[in-house]
């Protein structure tokens, strides 16, 4: 890791309008951790917490006795046709892995980040977490939306405001890479 | 040749099998961390160098606290040896499963195993054909555990290449990777079957999961260097290392076949193996 680890609090304002994608930034503060069957109840009946500033992380937990025991991040794409509402209602960030599609790259512009978190990481993650509350509970232990407080989890900003997006350039180079692959590259020097 | 008392193989096997669960869901095999520690000392790409230390990270707090080191414990993958005096009854598939569902209560793991059709969760990672166990004769009476999360699962594939195109496996490896981008978890464990039968091809790419990883033959190396040309990088934020090891494992087929299966994992290539005790 190079460079200054930039330190964010939520609620988030307009702090994060400066965030470039590739910075290295450590979050504190209240999330909430939403999935697919999340996102389709907060659509149809409302978000049950203040969503301005707020920071939604795509996280199915293991929770045991009141505790987080293990909650590393689930594939965000799933959200991506989803997760407008919540930045329209003043969700400022979004956590999760993988990245998101075109659509939510456009929704977050001038708006919020979408913020990688190592995929797997679910035991390092839960060292950095306190449970503060949960709803929606009837959807299970992996849909339901957890309230967590967060101590400075190690994040990268994998979309910024400004319509960056690293895993969107990742995947293009790969892209080039695959469109003139040949048996040749296999057998290059290594 | 005495034969030793039914309860106590079971109760043995239920054990180990228990035992080698909660070690794989908590511990990584020095081979994988060796293979881990190494790309994280090399990767040049600072965001992936963020990553592998996250990684890293993760890796020792799971051993520290004692839980699993993702929160996708997996399937129950279980591979039996079974010696010459320890008879292949259903008892042995049963005793497997018992310590399934301890390890999913006591470890904790997450429920993972529905019934395809209905979504019915079991809640406790077992069900019809489930664990997936598969026996071989041996000298020793040992049970290892691979548990396999969806993400990687998901992105593998399998194919039906014609004898003349040999020089299209690596292609074919490298769109497998391609493909799945960023979804299975990269930096990613790549087992390749080549050969056997279709099924067969695909039991070979996953049991080449078990090999290990920190040593690898020239072919493999080669797949390795094509894979990591695509520059995905660690959880896809782009760098050197897409995948850490790619094995391959091979069996006869047919004159007018090449199966070719990819079987990914990510880099928690978790898996343990424990003697049963007697």
């Amino acid at each position: 890791m190079t460079g200054n680890v930039i330190q964010l609090k939520t609620p988030l304002g307009d702090e994060v309008l400066s965030l470039h994608a590739g910075d290295h930034v450590e979050l504190s503060g209240m999330v909430y951790t939403a999935r697919d069957e999340a996102h389709l109840r907060m659509k149809e009946s409302g978000i049950p917490f203040d969503p301005k500033g707020a920071v939604i992380y795509h996280c199915g937990p293991v929770i045991r006795d009141n505790k987080v025991i293990a909650a590393g991040p689930t594939t965000s794409a799933r959200m991506n046709e989803i997760s407008g509402f919540l930045i329209e209602k003043g969700v400022r960030g979004i956590i999760g892995k993988g990245g998101m599609g075109a659509t939510v790259r456009e929704q977050l512009r001038n708006k919020g980040v979408y913020l990688a978190f190592t995929g797997g990481c679910a035991a390092l993650a839960s060292s950095h977490m306190t449970l503060k509350g949960v709803f929606y509970q009837d959807l299970g232990m992996a849909e339901a939306v957890w309230a967590i407080e967060l101590d400075r989890l190690p994040l990268v900003v994998g979309i910024d405001a400004h319509g960056n997006d690293i895993f969107d350039a990742a995947r293009k180079n790969a892209e080039d890479v695959f469109r003139i692959y040949s048996p040749e590259l296999c057998k290059a020097e290594h | 040749m005495q034969i030793p008392e039914p309860d106590l193989i079971f109760r043995a096997l239920s054990d180990a099998t228990f035992q080698a669960y909660r070690e794989a869901a908590i511990r990584l095999p020095l081979d994988v961390l060796k293979v881990i520690g190494n790309a994280a000392l090399a990767e040049t790409d600072p965001v992936a160098r963020g990553e592998f230390a996250n990684i890293l990270k993760n890796i020792r707090t799971a051993g520290e606290l004692g839980v699993p080191m993702c929160q996708d414990t997996g399937v129950p993958v279980i591979y039996l040896t079974v010696p010459p005096d320890i008879p292949l009854t259903p008892e042995l598939y049963d005793a497997v499963a018992e310590g399934v569902r301890r390890a999913t209560k006591e470890v904790p793991l997450r429920p993972n195993v529905v019934d395809p059709l209905t979504r019915h969760n079991t809640n406790d990672n077992t069900g019809a054909g489930m664990p997936a166990i598969h026996v071989k004769p041996g000298k020793k009476f040992t049970v290892t555990v691979l548990p396999k999360g969806a993400g990687a699962e998901n992105m593998s594939r399998i194919a039906m290449l014609l004898p003349s195109q040999k020089d299209q496996i690596g292609k074919f490896v490298v769109e497998t990777v391609y493909l799945a981008g960023s979804r299975p978890c990269p930096p990613i464990i790549i087992g390749v079957g080549i050969g056997g039968t279709f099924d067969g091809a695909a039991a070979l790419a996953k049991e080449a999961l078990l090999e290990p990883v920190d040593t690898m033959t020239e072919y493999e190396q080669q797949l390795l260097y094509a894979v990591n040309k695509l520059g995905i990088g660690a959880m896809g934020l782009g760098g050197d290392f897409t995948a850490l090891a790619v094995k391959v494992k091979t069996a006869g087929c047919h004159t007018a076949s090449l199966p070719v299966a990819v079987n990914i994992q990510c880099w928690a290539n978790r898996h343990a193996t424990v003697e049963v005790k007697r």
